[in-house]
């Protein structure tokens, strides 16, 4: 059975490579794309959001923001300028990064000034999400 | 012939000196590695996005329309320029201002320099040339991430926009090993065509993609991110270069220190040892002296 081959790549570092990968849901900036084995090839910028891989029984969260996708020959390339797994986010950076956000909303600045904050604001509240979701899950297992 | 004391002393100064530069080689080897492995992460990224781009500059056709690759007639240009803020590196800061000397003297073009450490800055006035430098950006310390840069690529590739500057280059010291450093002048905008055509761009070529939502708009995407990386990859070779360059310097220092010290050594025990070949000589005449009385 045909199977992906995703690399998830930040200008800082490889996040992950991995092979035999059923699928993946990417936020494209179009929308949800859900990518299976044998998919035409294709390239699409991101938006920020929650990238999701399944391997056999097991789905991995990962935090994607910025960049684009290419899919090719059962290759999987995301690009994006900030990426970690659900796991390894910093809470309390986004936490933070929250706070700033909200700050600059209130003061009502104008321009691309509004649109930066709007975007660190939506930031901020997927990695809390994703954060939130991973160590619960984290919580479950444990519990078994 | 210094006294006895005297060589002590310097001895005891060489010796401290030693264990600094010794203290500094291994704390820039160190640093050395990591900064290598950085650079070697990065280039994933950079090779990637530059596939991409050439292969969409050939599919979208927006090569004359994009305004980052519009090509003009030169009257200013910026040069992006990375130096240390910290010296005892060797030559590397004033090879790396020579070169930009040639290239300012060279371009024949108004030059605007945005400076990221002091030391360029510092050399620059040196020369007479201060007056040039447009910007400085503090030193982003030793492990930079993207973020650290976005402030600089973004002023740069808006004066492009905006027409103020015509050319926009980054200057870097250039890691090639251990002993090389090389002082590295890269255009970076306008995007110049055969920089996106890389050999791995024509296997992208046969691929016919689907794009959304639509070429030029991934292209335009793309490009800032492009710039970006080169930037990113700029600071992360000249970071890789300064620790290398202060690695080999300290190391230079702390052979030097041993010769000196070895020399030191040598006069130390021929003072000492005359000195007390003379007492015991003294003691002998006086033995002899007083037995013959």
């Amino acid at each position: 059975m045909a199977s992906l081959r995703l690399e998830i790549i930040t200008a800082e570092r490889i996040v992950l490579t991995e092979e035999a990968v059923g699928s993946v849901r990417v936020p494209a900036s179009e929308g949800i794309v859900g990518i299976l084995p044998r998919h035409a090839p294709l390239m699409t910028t991101l938006a920020p959001g929650e990238l999701i891989m399944r391997r056999g029984d097991e789905e991995e969260s990962f935090f994607v923001t910025g960049g684009f996708l290419e899919v090719r020959d059962n290759h999987v390339a995301v690009l994006a300028d900030a990426s970690e797994r659900a796991e390894e986010i910093d809470v309390e950076r986004a936490e933070e990064a929250r706070r700033r956000a909200e700050e600059a909303l209130k003061e009502k600045r104008e321009g691309a000034e509004l649109a930066a904050a709007e975007a660190a604001m939506r930031r901020a509240l997927i990695r809390l999400r994703l954060a939130q979701r991973a160590r619960g899950r984290r919580g479950a297992s444990q519990a078994r | 012939m210094p006294s006895i004391r005297q060589l002590r002393r310097r001895i005891r100064g060489v010796q401290n000196t030693r264990q600094i530069t010794r203290a500094m080689e291994l704390v820039a080897s160190s640093r050395l590695r990591r900064a290598q492995e950085r650079v070697l992460a990065s280039r994933p990224y950079a090779e990637r996005i530059r596939a991409v781009i050439s292969n969409l500059a050939a599919v979208s056709g927006a090569q004359e329309l994009h305004p980052l690759l519009q090509v003009r007639p030169v009257s200013h240009a910026a040069l992006i320029l990375f130096t240390t803020s910290r010296g005892l590196c060797g030559s590397l800061n004033s090879n790396m201002v020579r070169a930009v000397v040639r290239f300012i003297l060279d371009r024949g073009v108004s030059v605007d320099i945005i400076a990221v450490g002091t030391k360029g800055p510092t050399l620059l006035r040196s020369v007479g040339l201060s007056g040039s430098v447009a910007a400085q950006y503090q030193d982003l310390g030793n492990y930079p991430n993207v973020a650290d840069i976005l402030p600089i690529s973004r002023s740069t590739i808006e004066g492009f926009t905006t027409a103020r500057y015509d050319e926009v280059y980054v200057g870097y010291s250039q890691f090639v090993n251990l002993m090389r450093q090389e002082p590295t002048l890269l255009r970076i905008l306008p995007i110049a065509p055969e920089e996106l055509e890389s050999s791995e761009a024509s296997a992208y070529h046969q691929v016919d993609y689907i794009y959304e939502p639509d070429p030029d708009a991934v292209l335009s995407n793309l490009l800032p991110r492009f710039i970006e990386a080169q930037v990113y990859r700029a600071l992360l070779e000249s970071i890789a270069s300064e620790h290398s360059a202060r690695m080999i310097a300290m190391r230079n220092a702390t052979e030097n220190a041993e010769e000196i010290l070895q020399d030191l050594t040598l006069t130390y025990n021929k003072v000492r040892q005359t000195a007390i070949t003379n007492e015991v000589i003294e003691i002998a005449t006086a033995a002899k002296a007083i037995a013959g009385v």
